[in-house]
């Protein structure tokens, strides 16, 4: 008895831990603007969507938000299209090099994404992608391919290279089988891993900084356009990076969990 | 239904041998059993007849297709998976149907099909279900349905009733046996369970090694062990092992401690003619019974320790410093550490060469 208490005394404080400052954004993002600056006041009396809308209308955010979902829609299209043959082969078949392939590819993980940054900007010069989108969705590729990879192989794992065997000897090709057998059955956990990677892009801040001036995605024209603005605006830029990801972590949390156990039956 | 003909077959996974030179024929619409331990190539040679390893050499044929470089889906084969491999997003029925699909067979002949082929096997009931809702022996029978449903050259079974608990195997062991009957399918099943290659076989290959080390009807594996290996494999509890010693002096005998045999001429003839000195004599535990037959040689030791088993009795003998095990019909008592004379026809005695393990009457 208790250690329940106990462990719900705990529980309750790590979430405070965690949930404060998120939900003090919120609110801060939500408060007028004469209220907020009032130093006798913690909560406000009224709330407000100003913020919020000046944010996105007069400061561009919105084109800033379809630049983020289209650089992370990209970057998810272009790492699955590459990254599912390479997780199959590395799951399926037995071949040399097979453990350093996948440390290497582990290790692309280990180095920040942001020292590419200035060199690739370079080489987009040169070829002439600097400031658009695809150049983005490139940077972010590198740092969401890898991670497609190793997860997309560890679901393959889980299911049973028999089924696709079956596939294969009651009349589908190895591709066919694989199409018509192992995805229906992977589907779920390659979604959930998606979106997990929607967020990476989603969130990625400092490539998409560098790379762009004109198209920038959400965080970075955050960057640039509220880091001069009143406070109030930065709390409402933080709602807006925020809540997005919150939703969607939200409604796929069951698949998310299983992405990392990965027990898919 | 074809006729099943392997010629030279090797199998390598790098540096291992997985196969080391098959050589089989199985006629059309047997039942053969692929027989031997774990690691022994015999799931890696059902493997290479379906098409799912490609072959490091050698040929496949089935009737007088060469298949040997086709992919699994044209050579006209089924199988069932150890673990049923029944896929677990399709229903029961599009499971069996799921193959003819794949062929674009026409609606009601598939319906016809899967109807029939699941009243065959007593799944009718489950045919709107999902595998999950299944229990083991259920999904196996779907497995199984799956496997003829379309009449394949040659039907595949990898151990399928391991994963089945006791009772229900012995019930399977004999539906497959009778299902196969009826189909007349040539049928290749791959155990580790002596019992299932002996009740169900027409024939049976003993692996070992990555070779087959004999072939032959199950009754000829039990009697004629063509070697040392299959001797100890084939039969439970495991055919005793002496070690003898040759004495010709007129008539031929066999030596070890407290034991003296005196060869039939038969034995005598193939002994002489190899100049053997020294040999491997085995003899199988069911061999040996307490009650003396006329031509029986008596063996005289002591019980050490014996199991009663209800429907038999298996008795532990020390004779000397070895031990013989005997296996006697019926549940009778023997007092431990007594003396107790065993009897050994001589017509139930296999001999082995001690450097090549052969048999050397057979």
């Amino acid at each position: 008895m208790i250690k329940r208490v106990l462990i719900m005394v705990i529980a309750i404080l790590i979430a405070f831990w965690f949930l404060t400052p998120i939900v003090l954004i919120v609110i801060s993002s939500l408060t007028p603007s004469a209220e907020y600056y009032d130093p006798h006041r913690i909560l406000p009396r009224s709330l407000t969507l100003d913020h919020l809308r000046s944010l996105f209308v007069t400061l561009g955010g919105w084109r800033a938000t379809l630049n983020s979902i289209q650089v992370a829609g990209m970057s998810i299209g272009i790492s699955f299209l590459f990254g599912l043959p390479a997780a199959y082969a590395l799951t399926r078949f037995v071949f040399k090099g097979k453990n350093s392939i996948r440390l290497g590819i582990l290790l692309t993980r280990s180095f920040p994404v942001l020292i590419i940054g200035i060199p690739l900007l370079i080489l987009y010069m040169r070829v002439g992608i600097s400031d658009t989108l695809l150049g983005v969705a490139l940077a972010h590729t590198s740092m969401v391919l890898p991670f497609v990879v190793l997860i997309s192989s560890s679901i393959i794992g889980g299911i049973s290279v028999e089924y696709e065997e079956a596939g294969m000897i009651f009349g589908l090709s190895r591709f066919g089988s694989f199409m018509r057998i192992t995805m229906p059955l992977v589907l779920p956990g390659l979604a959930a891993s998606a979106i997990f990677a929607f967020i990476m892009s989603w969130n990625e801040v400092f490539v998409a900084a560098i790379l762009t001036v004109g198209n920038r995605t959400l965080p970075a024209h955050i960057l640039n356009a509220a880091m001069t603005a009143p406070d109030y605006f930065k709390f409402a830029a933080g709602t807006i990076m925020a809540v997005p990801a919150m939703i969607f972590i939200f409604f796929t949390r069951k698949y998310l969990m299983s992405l990392w156990g990965i027990s898919l039956k | 239904m074809a006729e099943v003909k392997i010629e030279g077959v090797k199998k390598y996974f790098g540096n291992v041998k997985a196969l080391n030179g098959i050589d089989l024929t199985i006629e059309d619409g047997k039942f053969v059993v692929l027989l031997g331990p774990s690691g022994c190539g015999k799931t890696t040679l059902l493997r290479c007849m379906s098409g799912l390893e490609k072959l490091t050499e050698g040929k496949i044929f089935f009737g007088n297709r060469d298949v040997s470089n086709h992919a699994p889906k044209s050579r006209n084969v089924s199988m069932v998976f150890q673990s049923y491999a029944v896929w677990p997003h399709m229903k029961v029925y599009d499971n069996i149907a799921y193959p003819m699909k794949i062929k674009k067979f026409d609606k009601q002949e598939i319906k016809k099909r899967v109807v029939d082929t699941a009243k065959l096997l007593g799944i009718s009931e489950l045919l709107e279900r999902y595998p999950v809702q299944l229990s083991g022996g259920q999904r196996q029978r779907v497995a199984v349905a799956r496997a003829i449903v379309l009449e394949p050259a040659v039907l595949m079974m990898d151990e399928p009733l391991s994963n089945l608990d006791a009772l229900l195997r012995v019930l399977m062991r004999s539906e497959l046996k009778k299902l196969q009957e009826r189909l007349g399918t040539t049928t290749v099943y791959v155990t580790h369970d002596q019992v299932e290659a002996m009740t169900m076989g027409d024939l049976i290959a003993v692996m070992q090694d990555g070779i087959i080390q004999q072939y032959g009807k199950p009754e000829d594996i039990y009697h004629k062990p063509s070697n040392k290996f299959i001797a100890g494999f084939i039969g439970s509890p495991q055919m005793n092992f002496i070690d003898v010693e040759v004495r010709k002096n007129g008539s031929v005998h066999l030596l070890a401690p407290e034991i003296d045999i005196e060869c039939t001429p038969d034995m005598s003839e193939k002994i002489t003619k190899g100049d053997f000195g020294k040999l491997i004599m085995g003899i199988r535990p069911e061999s040996i019974n307490h009650v003396a037959d006329k031509n029986a040689i008596p063996i005289k030791g002591t019980v050490y320790f014996t199991e009663r088993l209800g429907a038999e009795t298996i008795v532990h003998l020390k004779v000397g410093e070895m031990r013989i095990i005997s296996r006697i019909a019926g549940d009778e008592i023997f007092e431990e550490d007594t003396p107790m004379n065993m009897y050994v026809p001589p017509s139930k005695i296999h001999l082995f060469d001690p450097e090549s393990e052969e048999s050397i009457l057979d």
